[in-house]
């Protein structure tokens, strides 16, 4: 596998570019921040899957695309399938010598929001890993359904107000906590399955390299600030994802075969996740006195979390 | 290098093993499959060709009829030949992609086994699944014997990745009827049937990495209506190509196909237009007709259901004085839309013949030979009174007391 050097930022941000500046995410949506840095990583051919969400329709409006790749979008649910199809023909086509290059590596990646990979596109997504596609998925988990304008999922946290879940005078918002996706998904066995987050952009991009690199299924959840729903400025992406993953409350670790769980990243000083709760509008109901129990109990969760994942870490299990 | 297959000049095949037996010599690359009675025997096969290499391909088993045509999706715009097989629920499951595959122009061809959708549910055949299909823009060809599922399924891949087409196909066979009655089937040779289907031509091959394609773009009302518009367009120029596949498949086999086939047509004055076995059925009561009592009853069918031969079918039935369209799918507070479809074409003809719609076979209920002769008698007495005598829609062979639907106003 050609990998990229990821010596420093300003460099591989230019690197192998085939992901267009021009598109219509949002200023400010770390959608794309993700899906250049794993475009980025690599030098192999990349057949990319991508279902219906904000990232397909920022990206492919016709008669443009941002893709300078091979990209394929069905709709919403069927991204993973889309991929393993894909992976199959190659399969095929390189054993009869019909390839193009037969001899040039093709990576197969697919993408989806959290709508479409906790919900909806939940079931292709388990049976493309389980059938052992060698393909890598990447979630791009902003915690709602951002293109239909901010419905809840089942990866948006208890507490946070969406169209569907909303705070008002009787409701803090979503009652249920968020599903454990990762968890979910290592349980699969597959070979690699891990979360990341942009702000981390070296241990991101090693991730993805590591995911490409491996044959087999592999699963990547990777934390994408949402300004426009989860209500921050545009430039605060980045901050508001170092409050993430410095709270705990997107945790950066790995999980290899299954089972061996590495920690990818301990915050110096762990900040309250309470900071992080206050810098988002979404949560702003929370901070009435009434509602304070909710922040004690999502405090807690983490902590609980964070416990368990370092007590697998050193348990190898 | 694939195993050699043995065949013998004449086999006896149900429909699902004669669809296998196209894709075994069409060499399908891709297969991705679920499997649902009746149509499961096709995939089947598919897999056990490849786990006994007589066919060098990659069956995926996937875990939805969603997924399959996903699979199939995926597959197929990377650049190979790609087929499937489904039934009913499964194809209804499956409606979404349908949409989808042929938006994106990819010759997938899907074998379907005509089942009734539930509820209730019902494994026997009927048409209600392939008429889910008729504005899916799939190219729909249909069969009336295992014979012809095999013949159908070898043309439908030439037709599909012919460069002017670039259209999905399926191939209808009725359930249980066709796919699991034993009949005599003459195969192609291999190479002969190969040879007929040729290589897969890629276009737009997701994994040609010197030209990067997007598929599956989003458009809005500035470039939908366009990009939907040239599909029906391409549908429509399809069938000229059609014509020529069809006239190429009697060089190599010997056995002749149109778009729409009649059946003692020449002098009817009544006929009866059906799809799938019923054909079969009304043709042996048509001939039995014209021995017994005279009547000059015929058949018209449209082997093609999309794109709809509008022109072939008027000009089958300009001449007939009384018209029986038989639908085997519940029209869910409609006429049937065999009945809506025939009488559009023909009253753009002078003669303007009369017509009337049964509903019949739901669920696998059994039409008889006696039944189709009542059909075509009931069609006489109109020609001879000039005049529609019974309600316009009736259903046939329902248990209980007649059910129908209005009357004619034509005097
Ligand atoms: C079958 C189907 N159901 C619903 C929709 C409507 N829809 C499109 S995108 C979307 C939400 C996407 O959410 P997510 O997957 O989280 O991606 P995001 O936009 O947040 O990046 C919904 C509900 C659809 N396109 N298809
Ligand atoms: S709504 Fe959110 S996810 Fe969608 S483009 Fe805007 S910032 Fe990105
Ligand atoms: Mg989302």
């Amino acid at each position: 596998m050609a990998a990229t050097s990821i010596k420093n930022l300003k460099e591989f941000s230019t690197s192998n570019d085939r992901f267009e500046g021009a598109h219509t995410l949002c200023p400010g949506c770390a959608h794309s921040m993700i899906v250049r840095e794993l475009m980025n990583c690599t030098d192999d051919n990349l057949v990319i899957a991508t279902n219906t969400g904000c990232l397909e329709v920022s990206t492919a409006v016709y008669p443009f695309t941002s893709w300078d790749t091979s990209w394929i979008h069905i709709g919403f649910e069927n991204a993973a399938t889309a991929a393993a199809g894909a992976e199959a023909m190659y399969k095929a086509r390189k054993r009869k010598g019909s390839l193009k290059d037969n001899d040039a590596p093709v990576k197969f990646v697919a993408f989806g929001g959290d709508g479409s990979t906790y919900d909806i596109g939940f079931q292709w997504l388990s049976g493309a890993v389980e059938r052992g596609h060698d393909f890598t998925y990447i979630c791009l988990d902003n915690e709602n359904y951002a293109n239909t304008g901010g419905q809840r999922s089942s990866a948006t946290p208890i507490g946070a107000t969406t169209t569907t879940a909303q705070a008002g005078s009787h409701s803090y918002g979503k009652k249920e906590k968020k599903k454990d996706m990762i968890a979910i998904m290592a349980a699969h066995g597959a070979p690699y399955v891990a979360q990341l987050a942009p702000n981390k952009w070296k241990s991101m991009a090693k991730g993805f390299q590591k995911a490409l690199e491996t044959e087999g299924p592999c699963f990547i959840n990777t934390v994408s600030a949402c300004c426009t729903e989860w209500k921050f400025d545009p430039k605060d992406t980045i901050g508001i994802t170092d409050l993430a993953t410095d709270s705990l409350i997107f945790p950066i670790y790995e999980i290899i075969d299954g089972h061996e769980l590495n920690i990818l990243y301990r915050p110096k000083n762990v900040i309250k996740v309470e900071d992080y709760l206050a810098a988002q509008g979404r949560y702003k109901h929370l901070f009435k006195p009434e509602y304070k129990h909710i922040i004690e109990l999502i405090q807690k969760d983490v902590d609980d979390k964070w416990n368990m994942l370092q007590r697998r870490e050193e348990a190898r299990i | 290098m694939a195993e050699k297959y043995d065949l013998q000049e004449r086999e006896v095949w149900d429909g699902n093993f004669a669809a296998s037996q196209a894709l075994r010599q069409a060499q399908v690359d891709v297969v991705a499959a679920y499997p649902i009675t009746p149509s499961t025997p096709i995939v089947e096969n598919y897999g056990s060709y490849v786990a006994n290499g007589y066919i060098d391909g990659e069956f995926v088993m996937v875990e939805s009829e969603h997924g399959a045509m996903s699979g199939c999706v995926g597959a197929s715009a990377a650049g190979g030949r790609v087929a499937t097989a489904t039934s009913s629920q499964g194809f209804a499951l499956m409606t979404e992609v349908l949409y989808q595959a042929s938006g994106m122009r990819l010759p997938i061809v899907l074998t379907v086994v005509n089942r009734a959708l539930a509820s209730p549910l019902n494994v026997r055949g009927d048409h209600s699944d392939m008429y889910l299909g008729r504005d899916s823009g799939w190219i729909q060809l249909d069969c009336f014997n295992a014979q012809e599922a095999y013949d159908m399924t070898l043309c439908a891949f030439k037709i599909g990745e012919n460069h002017d087409v670039r259209l999905p196909v399926m191939v209808h066979q009725d359930g249980f009827i066709t796919s699991h009655t034993a009949q005599n089937v003459y195969p192609l040779r291999d190479e002969v049937a190969y040879g007929f289907v040729g290589e897969f031509k890629p276009v737009d091959d997701m994994l040609d990495f010197s030209r990067p394609v997007t598929y599956g773009a989003q458009t809005e009302e500035d470039w939908h209506f366009e990009h939907k518009a040239r599909q029906h367009k391409a549908l429509m120029d399809s069938r000229s190509i059609i014509d020529d596949v069809l006239a190429q498949f009697k060089e190599i086999s010997g056995r002749e196909y149109k778009r729409v086939e009649s059946y003692m047509m020449e002098d009817a004055e009544v006929a009866i237009v059906a799809l799938g076995t019923t054909v079969e059925t009304c043709i042996v009561a048509a001939r039995e007709l014209r021995k017994e009592e005279g009547i000059k009853a015929g058949v018209v069918a449209p082997r093609c259901f999309r794109p709809f031969p509008f022109d072939k079918i008027r000009d089958a039935l300009g001449n007939v004085k009384a018209i029986a369209c038989l639908d085997r799918s519940s029209p869910g507070g409609a006429m049937g839309a065999l009945f809506n479809e025939v009488s559009a074409a023909i009253y753009t003809t002078d003669a303007r013949p009369l017509v009337t719609n049964f509903v019949y076979g739901l669920g696998g209920r059994d039409f008889s030979i006696a039944e189709a002769k009542r059909i075509f008698k009931e069609q006489k007495a109109h020609a001879d009174a000039g005049k529609i005598t019974t309600d316009i829609q009736q259903f046939s062979g329902l248990r209980g007391p007649h059910l129908g639907f209005f009357q004619t106003k034509r005097s």
